[in-house]
Order: structure tokens, then C-alpha cells, then sequence
């Protein structure tokens, strides 16, 4: 039942085969039994019931909305009101959002059921799901492994069966890398189609709300559902959503671009490599045209991605300062030990790293060298990729440059961590819509996806075209 | 001493905060009115709460541009915002949304008297929008210090001036025109005891003819502009002294002391905090287009130097024109009192006259004055008319009708027995009787003895019960005189 597309699972609810309230029992069973994977920081049991019950009448009165029987988990950065919202982090244990996202708004007037917030790096500040207060996630397909981060626990939830869909936030790839991770499509929409009101800014001018679930059709769903202008964030697009249509499997010939310089990396796992090689091969035979192009700004994406995203966020947590809200410190004794202790304590080493990153690259007299060079590479970058795809539809590439890697290995060097966006940033930086499409199975067991890149507001080709290679795969 | 300051010119520059009287914040929908309960004018932007982001008040960016328009300035057409960071109890969200590298207005100049009241232009470096932060209440509480939010998010413009200051009384008078500015655009209060205007100043001397700047202090937390002007004229004198006497002066901020007249460090340069501005990526930049310029343009409220030039040409005086300027308020009461008459002059002398004298007595604003401009320019009229003197009109016409404002002026003359009586036939009768009754005295008068004319009027005053025109009296009078001769 878990893995059915909601399409499916709407048409039973219809028929009277099955119950809102049923769904929500077998998903709240399914959550007990995985608590291991510690996916779920709070699951929010007594609502989900009182909701679906009200659905259920809804759904025999004929007045439902269009996500009537779907379970969805939110990821821990994402506001609702009267619940609580930590960003898995010390610093905001205890406290309760006043307001909803724009997002969970959207989703709950379709009547959607959210069950749950879900474990995630501290502030989204991460690419394993370690770096979280409360423990990292576990992978529900090899528990010794991590399930990539920073929407980890968005990932394992969906894999695992817990909800039909999970909102993650991605910044750099934390959607899309822990969706390869744990075989699950992952969207992360164009910069600004998705409101970013109430969620917690990890780097504004990166951050995007996107969904995971188990096909393209459930993903491109909620996708619609949450996009499109919104009042109270000046930076979400006024342009219409294009309705993607999964009934026309046009075979249109598509041109798709391959980063040459990505599949020769020698960071990228062999298998990974031939995978993608052998898809690109089968796609050129169904008479599409994929071609390798060169890009010789690859090696600049990862610095200038953690220049700027650490420079918005040392701004974005000066408000977690112990004096409004959060936790305070209870050796403060004066205005200043208050700010010292209480982020002492409320934050982890990942966020204290990149705050003072970004501090330090802000600073007078080195703004110039870092964050003002950063801004120009980074516009470099955006125009550079706009013009592959003025003449290619899409960028394939791998997500990530290998399959889920275990727990503990890793953390302790940052630098390895950090390039784990290698093939994910891009999309950040330029702001294009991306996706990962568990297309991939290895050897040792685990999954990974096959990363896909559109034009900026063009999701609709995106999500279509992914839905067929799904479909062909 | 005076002798040696002599020997120094001073550079002085303003920054000006002049907080906007909106109904709802810069960056949220929070109401800003002055005086409320503390923290009730809060939401979760104001408050800083996670996943808050900010929405620009559009009124903010009208503020702006009537101001840069009525300043001269040069309004730019993309505006980006900036963050500037830092932490403070009263800064929610640890930086303020402002303006750096593209502020909205740049350029531009104010007009002003100088000391020795000869015309001088102070040029504007620029003038840019930000928010407010919230305040600090240290005085309450014995132990702690209380915040208050109410003010978080207020939207500020921020006017920073070229150094071209060179005393305390020209910032004294900048500030005045400031404030009436800000008043006639509509666009604050102006008031620097309740905060909405506030002032901080950069100061340093160099010898005269000396073309590279001294060291440069910044004094703050004047609350008057009599203060601003006195700490001006405090630090121009220690900082020459300090050089007299071999000292040196440093890159400081010092803060005023009102109650001993003099500064005092508040902070020393390598305190001062770094800012680590950069563009703000939660707000997209406003483009203001010409268009938009012009149509604030169009609406603009009248300005004052516009209304004096105005009332020069309507043949006004330099002193009444500008003492009709002062304030906005009493600008806009003359402009409605010469929509009703032509007599220029006489609107002036009513309104310098038992208007301001009635106001002052009250401590009354123009705005709450009893009288309509129409039955202002009505009492005029009557004047004009010869119908009541011009004592009864500004005497107890004015005051009874300061006691019932509802009633007509012409009804009211009537019934007080004001009305002057200027109808030949009916004083002729007065006339008649008056030099009747002393026949020898008119003898006297034919004689030659003219001074006598005082005694013939007095008796028609007293028998028209002195409603008689004294004017048109007195041509009767005359007249019937010469004709018996």
C-alpha cells in the first residue's frame, strides 16, 4: 500500500475499499516499527487521526481536495503553526512555529495529511544526515549506511514506506543527493517557483522547497500544488504554473548535454560512470540527441557555492541569539555571555563552522577577495549553463559521484563532505529545477540516481521527460 | 579664544533619521503607531521568527521619492537592499534591512539661512531606506533591561548631508528645514522628542586654508535641536583646544550629555563594529521608473518655499510670507482663508493677528482652531464692505464667534448691533438733527472754526446708537455744512 501512487490510492478511497483513517493507522504502525531508522523527530499521531477522520467524511460528501489520502512528512526546517520546528538543532529544541509555511497552507487546503516533522542536518547544513542534534538517520536499505542529507530523514521516510511524499529543503543538492542515496525521486523546483515562506533560511538566495516520493507523476503533484507567486515572499515568481500533462508520452526527440569534465571525474564510481553511459547510449537510440559538452567551470561551483551560501547564513542565524526566542543559555549572566553561551551550546560544530565561514568571508577587507568574486563566478556560471541550455533541454548526469557511504565515515574531514554537491550545486547556483531518478542500482546493493537539469521555470519538460525515462527504465 | 577658533574651520556633516509616518512597517504589515502598550505591535516578522521573511512596504519607496523629489535629488531606478549585521537586544533579527551601494535618492540640496541669515545650499550625499530597531528600556526595571519592539521594523530614511556645515546654528537651522520639509511631504512627524526624527553628527576642524580633513568624531543622542546646535558648538571648541594645547584628536564616537552641556567618548574607533553588509537576498530589487516619478511628482503635497514665492508674488512681505510658511498647517489654513477673498493682505493680518494670538493664548494648533477659513474671509468681506469696523469684526465678532462657531457672521453682526450704518437717507436724518441742535456751533463753524466737526459727528455717532460709518458720516456732515453757507 505504501508504494502506491496517490492516483491509485485516491481511486480505492473513492470506492470505499479504503479509509483516510486506515491509511494513517498503517503509516503510524509503519513509523513505530522504524523508529531505528530515526527518521521522524515528532510525529504528530493526534492530528493526522483528527484530520483524517474530517477527510474522510469529506471524501463521502465528494467535497475533497486533490490530495485527499495523502501522508505527507515535512522535513524539520518547514513551519506549522502550533507544532514544533528545530531545525534539528539545539537552539530551537523546544520551540513552536506561531504561523504555517506557505507550502503546508497550500498542502493542507488539498487536504493532505502531514504526520510527522523529519530529522535533517542542523539548519540543512550537511550531506549525510549527521550533523543533526538528534542523531543521524539511519538507511532503511542498509542501516549502516547514512541516507545523505540534509533531508535525510525526507528521504528514509519515503523509502521506507512512513508517507507517500516528505517536503526536504534543498540548498545544494539535499534533496536530490539523499533521494540517489535512498532510491526515491527527488525535485528540487526552479529558485523562486516554490515560496520559501516559513521555512528556516539555511542561504537565501539558495534555498528551495521540493518533494521526495516514489514516482515522478506523486512528486510533479505536490509540486503543483505548493508552487506559484506568494504575498509574503517577494522573491517567489508572479509566472504561472505549466500543468505537466503524464498522458501525452510523446516520444518528441529531446536534446540533452552531458557534462564531459562530470563523467570523467575521477571522484565518480565506476559502475555509477557506466550506468550513466549506458542510459545516455540507450536514450541516443531512442532518437534523442545527447551530446558531451565541456564546461570548464566545474572545479569553481563548490567554492563559490560555500562562499555565498555560508555568507547568507552566518546573516540568516544571527537571530538565534538566546534573547527573543530558542534556548538561553543558563550560565548567561549579561547581554554578551548571553550571545556566547546560548550559541555555544545551541548550535553543532557544522553550523559553528560555516557561520564563521561565512563570517570571515564577509568581513572588511576580505569581502572583495570572497564574497564579491564569488558573486561574479557565480554569474559566470549561471551564464555559461544558460547557454548549454539555450541549445539542449536538459543536463544529465549522475546525482552523486557514489552510492550511500557508512555511517561515521566521513564527518571527520569537512572538505571530503563538502564535495559531495559536486554534480548537485550547479542547479543551485544557476537556480534551475533539477531532479534525481532512482535509475540506478550497484553492485553493493544500494541505489543511486541519474540527476536531470531543465531550463529555469520549465518543469513541466522536466517532469515529463522524467516520467518517461522512469517508465522505460 | 575667540581669537583662535578664528584660526580653524570646522567640517560638519549630518545624518539625519527621519522615521516614516506609515500605517504598517517596512518590511511587514505591523501597525507603528507611537505610544502603544509595548510589544503589541508585533507579528512574527517584527519579530524576527524563523522562516519570516520581509515584504516591502510600498508607501516606504513613495516617502522616499517625494522627499528626494522636494530635495532636488536624483532618483535612482534600481534599488537593491542590504543587509547590515550585528547583534543587539533590541535587532531581532541580527541584521537591519538597509540600503548601501544604491541608495534611492543621491545628490541633491536643501536651502538654508546660514548664521549671519544670508541664503546657503547644503548638498545631500544621499538618502536611503532602512527599518528602525526596537528600543531598550534601561531605566525600568532595576536589573534588567526591557525591550520594546513596537519600533522594529518602522521604516526609516536615512539623509546624510556633504560636510558643509560650519557651525552649530546652520545644523540648527538644516534641521528646522528638515523637519518642515518632512511635514509638508506628509511623511513624518518630524519630531525629535518622540524620536521620529533624529540626528547624528560628524565633526572635525582643520586650519583655515588647510585643504586635507582633520580627524573626524561622530557625536550622538541629542535630543533637541537647541542641543544638536550645542554640541556642535562644544565640540568645534574641544577640538581646537585639544590641538592648541599640542593634544591630538581621535577617530571616536561621543555622545552628548544635556545637563552638562559637553560630549563624552561613547565609543573608541577600534570598537566600532563591522558591519559585513551584502545585498539582501530575500527582497528583489524596486525599480522606480520615470512614470512612477512623475505621478509622485504630480501629487505632491505644496512645498514651502513654492507657497512663499507665492505669497511674494501676491504682494505679501518677506516676513509674512515666511511666517505664513512656518508650519505646514498654518500654510494650508491661508491657502483655504485666499480661496474665499482677494484681500490678501488682510488674510495675512487676520491670521498673524487675533488668530495666532488666539492660538498662543491656548497653546492651540491651527488645526483645532474653532473658526472656518470661509467665515474668516467673510469677516473680511464685511470689513471690505464698510458694513462693521474692523475692531468690531477682529473684537467680539471674533470672540462670540470663537464661543459658537456655527453661526453666520452676517446674522451675527445684526444681532450684536454691529452692523455700520452707511445709508445716506438714513444717516442724513442724524445729520439734520445733529447740527439742529447746536445751531451756534455751526455758526462758529461757518466762521471758520473746522475743528468743530468732531463735536457734529460725535452727536450723529451717538444718535445712530454708533452704527454709523465714521467715513460716510463724516462726508454728510461736511457736505451739509457747505451747503448752508
Amino acid at each position: 500500500m505504501a508504494f502506491n501512487t496517490l492516483t491509485e490510492v485516491q481511486e480505492q478511497l473513492r470506492e470505499g475499499k479504503l479509509t483516510c483513517s486506515a491509511l494513517v493507522e498503517e503509516h503510524l504502525k509503519r513509523i513505530e516499527e522504524n523508529q531505528h531508522l530515526n527518521a521522524f523527530l515528532e510525529v504528530f499521531a493526534h492530528d493526522a487521526r483528527s484530520r483524517a477522520t474530517v477527510i474522510d467524511q469529506k471524501i463521502k460528501r465528494g467535497s475533497s481536495g486533490k490530495l485527499a489520502g495523502m501522508i505527507i512528512g515535512i522535513k524539520d526546517n518547514i513551519c506549522f503553526k502550533g507544532h514544533k520546528v528545530s531545525a534539528s538543532s539545539r537552539i530551537l529544541e523546544d520551540f513552536t512555529s506561531l504561523y504555517s509555511s506557505t507550502v503546508v497552507d497550500r498542502l493542507l487546503n488539498e487536504d493532505a495529511i502531514i504526520i510527522g516533522r523529519l530529522n535533517c542536518d542542523e539548519f540543512a547544513m550537511g550531506s549525510a544526515n549527521e550533523f543533526s542534534a538528534f542523531g543521524p538517520v539511519k538507511n532503511p536499505l542498509d542501516n549502516t549506511k547514512v541516507t545523505g542529507g540534509s533531508s535525510g530523514g525526507s528521504a528514509a521516510a519515503v523509502a521506507a514506506g512512513l508517507c507517500h511524499v516528505a517536503l526536504g529543503s534543498d540548498t545544494g543538492g539535499s534533496i536530490r543527493q539523499p533521494a540517489s542515496f535512498c532510491g526515491v525521486v527527488g525535485l528540487k523546483p526552479t529558485y523562486g517557483r516554490v515560496s520559501r515562506h516559513g521555512l528556516i533560511a539555511f542561504a537565501s538566495s539558495f534555498d528551495q522547497i521540493g518533494p521526495f516520493a516514489t514516482s515522478v507523476e506523486d512528486a510533479a503533484l505536490i509540486y503543483e500544488v505548493m508552487a506559484g507567486a506568494d504575498e509574503y515572499d517577494s522573491t517567489a515568481s508572479q509566472r504561472e504554473v505549466e500543468k505537466t500533462d503524464f498522458s501525452a508520452t510523446s516520444d518528441k526527440p529531446m536534446r540533452i548535454a552531458f557534462l564531459k569534465d562530470a563523467l570523467t571525474d575521477p571522484s565518480l564510481d565506476a559502475e555509477i560512470r557506466e550506468r550513466t553511459q549506458e542510459l545516455i547510449s540507450q536514450l541516443q537510440e531512442k532518437g534523442h540527441t545527447v551530446e558531451g559538452v565541456s564546461f570548464p567551470w566545474m572545479d569553481y561551483m563548490v567554492p563559490v557555492y560555500y562562499i555565498l551560501t555560508t555568507a547568507e547564513a552566518s546573516s540568516n542565524l544571527a537571530r538565534y541569539d538566546g534573547i527573543h526566542y530558542g534556548q538561553r543559555s543558563e550560565k548567561a549572566t549579561d547581554l554578551e555571555s548571553t550571545y556566547k553561551l546560548s550559541r555555544t551550546e545551541g548550535f553543532g560544530d557544522e553550523v559553528k563552522r560555516r557561520i564563521l565561514l561565512g563570517t570571515f568571508v564577509l568581513s572588511s577587507g576580505y569581502y572583495d577577495a570572497y564574497y564579491g568574486k564569488a558573486q561574479k563566478a557565480r554569474r559566470v556560471v549561471k551564464e555559461e549553463t544558460e547557454k548549454i541550455l539555450a541549445d539542449y533541454d536538459l543536463i544529465l548526469s549522475p546525482t552523486s559521484p557514489h552510492t550511500a557511504f557508512e555511517l561515521g565515515k566521513k564527518q571527520l574531514d569537512p572538505t571530503v563532505m563538502y564535495l559531495e554537491d559536486i554534480f548537485t550545486v550547479q542547479a543551485n547556483i544557476c537556480g534551475n529545477p533539477a531532479v534525481s531518478l532512482p535509475l540506478g542500482k550497484h553492485s553493493n546493493g544500494m541505489p543511486f540516481g541519474i540527476h536531470l537539469m531543465g531550463r529555469a521555470w520549465d518543469e513541466k519538460t522536466l517532469l515529463e521527460f522524467s516520467a518517461q525515462l522512469m517508465n522505460n527504465n | 579664544m575667540e581669537d583662535i577658533l578664528k584660526n580653524y574651520e570646522p567640517v560638519i556633516g549630518l545624518e539625519i533619521h527621519v522615521q516614516l509616518n506609515t500605517l504598517s512597517k517596512a518590511y511587514s504589515s505591523d501597525a507603528t503607531e507611537y505610544g502603544a502598550m509595548p510589544n503589541t505591535q508585533v507579528n512574527m516578522i517584527s519579530l524576527g521568527h524563523p522562516g519570516t521573511l520581509p515584504r516591502v512596504n510600498e508607501k516606504v519607496i513613495e516617502y522616499a521619492v517625494r522627499l528626494g523629489i522636494a530635495c532636488n535629488c536624483t532618483i535612482r531606478e534600481r534599488n537593491e537592499y542590504a543587509r547590515k549585521n550585528y547583534f543587539y537586544a533590541d535587532l531581532p533579527k541580527g541584521y537591519q534591512i538597509t540600503q548601501d551601494t544604491t541608495p534611492i535618492c543621491n545628490g541633491g540640496y536643501v536651502e538654508i539661512k546660514d548664521a549671519d541669515g544670508k541664503d546657503k545650499k547644503i548638498h545631500l550625499t544621499r538618502i536611503h531606506m532602512e527599518e528602525d530597531s526596537g528600543k531598550s528600556i534601561h531605566d525600568i526595571d532595576p536589573f534588567n533591561t526591557l525591550i520594546d519592539l513596537n519600533r522594529a521594523g518602522v521604516p526609516l530614511l536615512e539623509i546624510v548631508s556633504e560636510p558643509e556645515f560650519r557651525n552649530g546654528q546652520e545644523a540648527y537651522n538644516y534641521l528646522a528645514e528638515m523637519r518642515k520639509l518632512v511635514r509638508y511631504l506628509d511623511i513624518s512627524d518630524g519630531n525629535m522628542e518622540e524620536g521620529s526624527l533624529r540626528c547624528d553628527v560628524n565633526i572635525s576642524v582643520r586650519p583655515v586654508g588647510r585643504e586635507k580633513f582633520g580627524t573626524k568624531v561622530e557625536v550622538k543622542n541629542m535630543n533637541s535641536f537647541r542641543n544638536v546646535q550645542k554640541a556642535i558648538d562644544y565640540e568645534i571648541k574641544r577640538q581646537v583646544e585639544l590641538i592648541e594645547s599640542g593634544g591630538e584628536v581621535v577617530q571616536q564616537t561621543r555622545t552628548f550629555d544635556a545637563a552638562r552641556g559637553s560630549t563624552m567618548v561613547l565609543r573608541a574607533k577600534e570598537d566600532a563594529h563591522d558591519y559585513r553588509y551584502f545585498p539582501e537576498p530575500d527582497l528583489q530589487p524596486v525599480i522606480v521608473r520615470e512614470d512612477y516619478i512623475s505621478r509622485v511628482k504630480d501629487n505632491l503635497p505644496p512645498l514651502p518655499k513654492e507657497l512663499f514665492n507665492k505669497y511674494r508674488e501676491l504682494g505679501l512681505n518677506e516676513y509674512d510670507a515666511s511666517l505664513l510658511t512656518e508650519s505646514k498647517e498654518v500654510a494650508l489654513y491661508f491657502e483655504n482663508l485666499i480661496s474665499h477673498t482677494g484681500n490678501y493682505k488682510a488674510a495675512a493680518n487676520w491670521i498673524m493677528g487675533p488668530v495666532k494670538s488666539y492660538l498662543n493664548d491656548k497653546a492651540m494648533h491651527i488645526e483645532a482652531f474653532p473658526i472656518t477659513a470661509e467665515k474668516i474671509a467673510q469677516l473680511i468681506e464685511m470689513v471690505d464692505a464698510g458694513k462693521v469696523s474692523n475692531s468690531a469684526a477682529s473684537g467680539e465678532m471674533f470672540r462670540a464667534l470663537i464661543e459658537n462657531p456655527d453661526q453666520d457672521p452676517a446674522t451675527l453682526a445684526k444681532e450684536m448691533n454691529l452692523i455700520q450704518e452707511s445709508d445716506a437717507g438714513a444717516l442724513m436724518e442724524h445729520v439734520h438733527a445733529a447740527l439742529a441742535k447746536y445751531p451756534e456751533k455751526v455758526e462758529e463753524y461757518k466762521a471758520g472754526k473746522k475743528g468743530l466737526l468732531g463735536l457734529f459727528m460725535g452727536e450723529v455717532m451717538k444718535l445712530s446708537g454708533g452704527k454709523a460709518d465714521p467715513k460716510v458720516a463724516s462726508k454728510l456732515v461736511q457736505q451739509e455744512l457747505e451747503k448752508q453757507q
